[in-house]
C-alpha cells in the first residue's frame, strides 16, 4: 500500500493539498480544538521536551538555577549495574510474556471462534481479568502466593513438590510476575484475535473444504496468512506493554523483589525519580526507554506498510 | 451422521467437542479462580484467613470484613476519590475528545491534516516513559496531591479523539450541511445532531475511559501523596504495604472496587469487547 493510500484510508487528503474552509468554520474549528490541543501541548508534548532538559541537569525542586551536568546522567546509567539489571529483567520478562501472550490467546481464540456450547460464557470468564484493577488482583495473587498462609503455596507442597515461596525466591519471583501478567492480559489479546478471525472471509474456508483440506492445512494456508496484520499489531503492543510493566512488579514484589530480580525499567525509574528524588537520572533512563518504544512503534509501522504491498 | 458426511460439513465429532469443552472449562476455572478466592476470603473471619493449612471454603460466613473496611481503611474517602477521578476524567474527556473529533471530521479549515497527525503522534507516546517530566510539570503547576492534578492532564485523550473522529467520518455530510443552511450554529450541530447519532461510539469510549481510570495505579500513585487523596487501587495496595496484612479487609475492599465494573460488564459486555477490538483494528 502506498503512502497516499494510507492517508486516504485514514480519511486524509494528501499532504500539501490545501483545504478550503469558510472563515466561520475555521474560527469554530479552533474553538472546538483549543482545549484538547492546549492539554496535549502542556501534558504530553511539553513533558517530552522537558525530559531532555531534565536529563542534562541535576534537577532539584525549588531551586532557581539548576546545575547543568551535560551527559553525566547518561554516563552514570552506562556504568550503573542496577540499570543493566533492570534492563536485563525487562528483557527477561518480555522474552516470555510476548510469545506466551500470543500463543495462548491465539489458541483460545481459535477454539472460541468455533460453534461450541457455552462459548459466550467461556469468553466472558477468560476476559474477566481485563476489566479488573491489576493492582488489586495482584494483591489477591500475593495472598495466594503468601509464603505462610498462601493457598497455592500450600497446594504446591501438597503435590509432593518441595515447599517454596515464589515471591521470595530469586529464581521464581520473575516467573511468578510473568504468570500473573499473562493471566491479566490473555483475555485482551484473545478478543483482538477473535476479531481478526472473524474478519477472515468465509469463502476461503468453503473453498478449502471442497478441496478436502484438513484443519491443520486450513490453519497454515488460510488463517495464519490472513491474521498477519493482527499478529503484527499484537506482537508490537505486547512488546511495548512488556517494556513498560509496572503494576504487578510493584504490588507482588515491592522494593525490587528478592535480590532485585524483579526490578524492571519502569520500577527502576519510579524508584530513582519518585522514591529517591533523582529526577534527572530517572528522566535520562525514561528517555532511553522512550527511544526503545519509539523504535518499536516505527518498526511496526514499517512492517504494516510492507505487509500490505 | 457418519464420519465422512460430518467431515464434509466440517463438524467436529462429539468426542472432540467434549474434550475441547473440558479443556476450556478447566482454563476458565483457573482464570476465574483468583476472583473466587477474593470473594470467599472477604466472607471469612480473620482468624480463619490467617490459619495454616489454608482452606478454600469458609467455615463460618461473616460480613465483618465489609463492616470494618470502612474504619480500618478510609474506604469511603478512597471510594469518593476514585469516583471523582474516574468520573471526572470520563465526563470531561468525552466532552473534549468529541469536540476535537467534530472539528477534525466535520469542519473544513487550513491545517486540519497537520493537527490530525499531531494527535496521531500523541497517540503513540506512552505515558509510562514520560511520567518523571510529567510529575515535574504537575509539580510546577502546584497541582500535586489534588483532584485537578489527577484529572486535568487526562482531560483529553488522543485515542478518544481518534476513535470518535473515525466514527463521525461515517455519518453522512448532508446532515450538518442541511442544518447549516437552516442557520444552526456549529456547536448546535455538534450537540444536537452529531452526538445523539453517536451513542454506541460514545458509550464504548465512556466505558474505556472509566475502566482505565478507575483501575489505574501508577498515575494516582505518582500524583497523590496523602492517604486522603489516594484512589481505591493505590489506597488498598499501600495499606497492604504498610500494615501487618489483614487480607480479609483488603479482599472486601477489592470486591467492592470490582463490583461497579463487573455489573457494567454483565449488562454491557459488547461495549467492553468493542472498545478493545477497535483498538486492535485502528491501523
Amino acid at each position: 500500500m502506498t503512502a497516499a493510500h494510507r492517508w486516504e484510508k485514514l480519511g486524509l487528503r494528501r499532504l500539501g493539498g490545501r483545504s478550503h474552509g469558510t472563515q466561520q468554520q475555521t474560527v469554530a474549528a479552533m474553538m472546538f480544538l483549543a482545549p484538547s490541543l492546549i492539554i496535549l501541548a502542556v501534558f504530553v508534548f511539553w513533558p517530552i521536551m522537558q525530559s531532555i532538559n531534565l536529563s542534562l541537569h541535576n534537577w532539584r525542586f525549588g531551586e532557581d538555577v539548576q546545575e547543568f551536568v551535560g551527559f553525566s546522567n547518561y554516563l552514570k546509567m552506562w556504568n550503573d549495574p542496577r540499570f543493566w539489571n533492570a534492563f536485563g529483567n525487562t528483557v527477561y520478562f518480555t522474552a516470555f510474556f510476548v510469545p506466551l501472550g500470543i500463543a495462548i490467546p491465539l489458541g483460545l481464540a481459535l477454539l472460541l471462534n468455533m460453534a461450541l456450547p457455552f462459548r459466550t460464557l467461556f469468553r466472558a470468564a477468560i476476559f474477566l481479568p481485563v476489566i479488573a484493577s491489576f493492582a488489586i488482583m495482584a494483591l489477591t495473587w500475593r495472598f495466594l502466593l503468601d509464603p505462610d498462609i498462601g493457598l497455592l503455596v500450600y497446594w504446591i507442597g501438597f503435590l509432593g513438590l518441595p515447599k517454596f515461596s515464589p515471591l521470595r525466591d530469586p529464581n521464581w519471583a520473575m516467573p511468578a510476575v510473568i504468570v500473573v501478567s499473562l493471566w491479566k492480559n490473555v483475555g485482551f489479546n484473545m478478543v483482538i484475535y477473535i476479531a481478526g478471525l472473524q474478519a477472515v472471509p468465509a469463502v476461503l474456508y468453503e473453498a478449502a473444504r471442497i478441496d478436502n483440506a484438513s484443519r491443520w492445512t486450513q490453519f497454515w494456508a488460510i488463517t495464519w496468512p490472513q491474521l498477519k496484520s493482527t499478529n503484527v499489531f499484537v506482537v508490537v503492543i505486547s512488546i511495548i506493554g512488556a517494556f513498560q510493566v509496572f503494576d504487578p512488579v510493584f504490588v507482588l514484589t515491592p522494593n525490587g523483589g528478592p535480590l532485585f530480580t524483579t526490578e524492571t525499567l519502569v520500577s527502576f525509574i519510579y524508584r530513582q525519580g519518585i522514591t529517591q528524588f533523582n529526577l534527572s537520572y530517572a528522566a535520562a533512563v525514561g528517555l532511553i526507554l522512550f527511544l526503545i518504544v519509539l523504535a518499536l512503534t516505527l518498526f511496526q509501522m514499517w512492517l504494516t506498510r510492507t505487509g500490505h504491498q | 451422521m457418519n464420519t465422512i458426511r460430518r467431515r464434509a460439513l466440517n463438524q467436529p465429532s462429539p468426542i472432540w467437542t467434549a474434550l475441547t469443552l473440558t479443556i476450556l472449562a478447566f482454563i476458565a476455572l483457573v482464570v476465574v479462580f483468583p476472583f473466587i478466592w477474593m470473594v470467599l476470603t472477604s466472607f471469612k473471619p480473620e482468624a480463619q484467613i490467617a490459619q495454616y493449612p489454608p482452606k478454600l471454603l469458609p467455615e463460618i460466613l461473616t460480613l465483618d470484613n465489609y463492616v470494618s473496611v470502612w474504619s480500618r481503611i478510609p474506604f469511603a474517602r478512597l471510594l469518593l476519590n476514585s469516583i471523582i477521578m474516574a468520573g471526572g476524567v470520563t465526563v470531561i474527556s468525552l466532552f473534549l475528545d468529541s469536540m476535537a473529533a467534530y472539528a477534525l471530521s466535520r469542519l473544513n479549515f487550513p491545517g486540519r491534516d497537520v493537527i490530525f497527525i499531531i494527535i496521531l503522534i500523541a497517540l503513540m507516546l506512552p505515558f509510562q516513559v514520560m511520567f518523571i517530566p510529567l510529575f515535574v510539570v504537575v509539580h510546577d503547576f502546584g497541582l500535586l496531591d489534588s483532584y485537578s492534578g489527577l484529572i486535568v492532564p487526562r482531560a483529553t485523550n488522543a485515542f478518544g479523539i481518534f476513535l470518535l473522529r473515525q466514527f463521525f467520518m461515517t455519518l453522512p455530510k448532508e446532515l450538518d450541511e442541511a442544518a447549516r443552511i437552516d442557520g444552526a450554529s456549529e456547536f448546535g450541530i455538534y450537540w444536537k445532531i452529531i452526538l445523539p447519532l453517536s451513542g454506541p461510539a460514545i458509550t464504548t469510549l465512556a466505558i474505556f475511559h472509566f475502566m482505565y481510570n478507575w483501575n489505574d495505579f501508577l498515575w494516582p500513585l505518582l500524583i497523590t501523596s496523602s492517604t486522603e487523596m489516594r484512589t481505591l487501587p493505590t489506597g488498598l495496595a499501600l495499606f497492604v504495604g504498610q500494615h501487618v496484612v489483614e487480607y480479609g479487609v483488603v479482599m472486601a475492599g477489592g470486591v467492592l472496587t470490582l463490583l461497579p465494573l463487573l455489573l457494567a460488564f454483565l449488562f454491557a459486555q459488547r461495549y467492553f469487547i468493542e472498545g478493545i477490538a477497535m483498538s486492535g483494528i485502528k491501523d
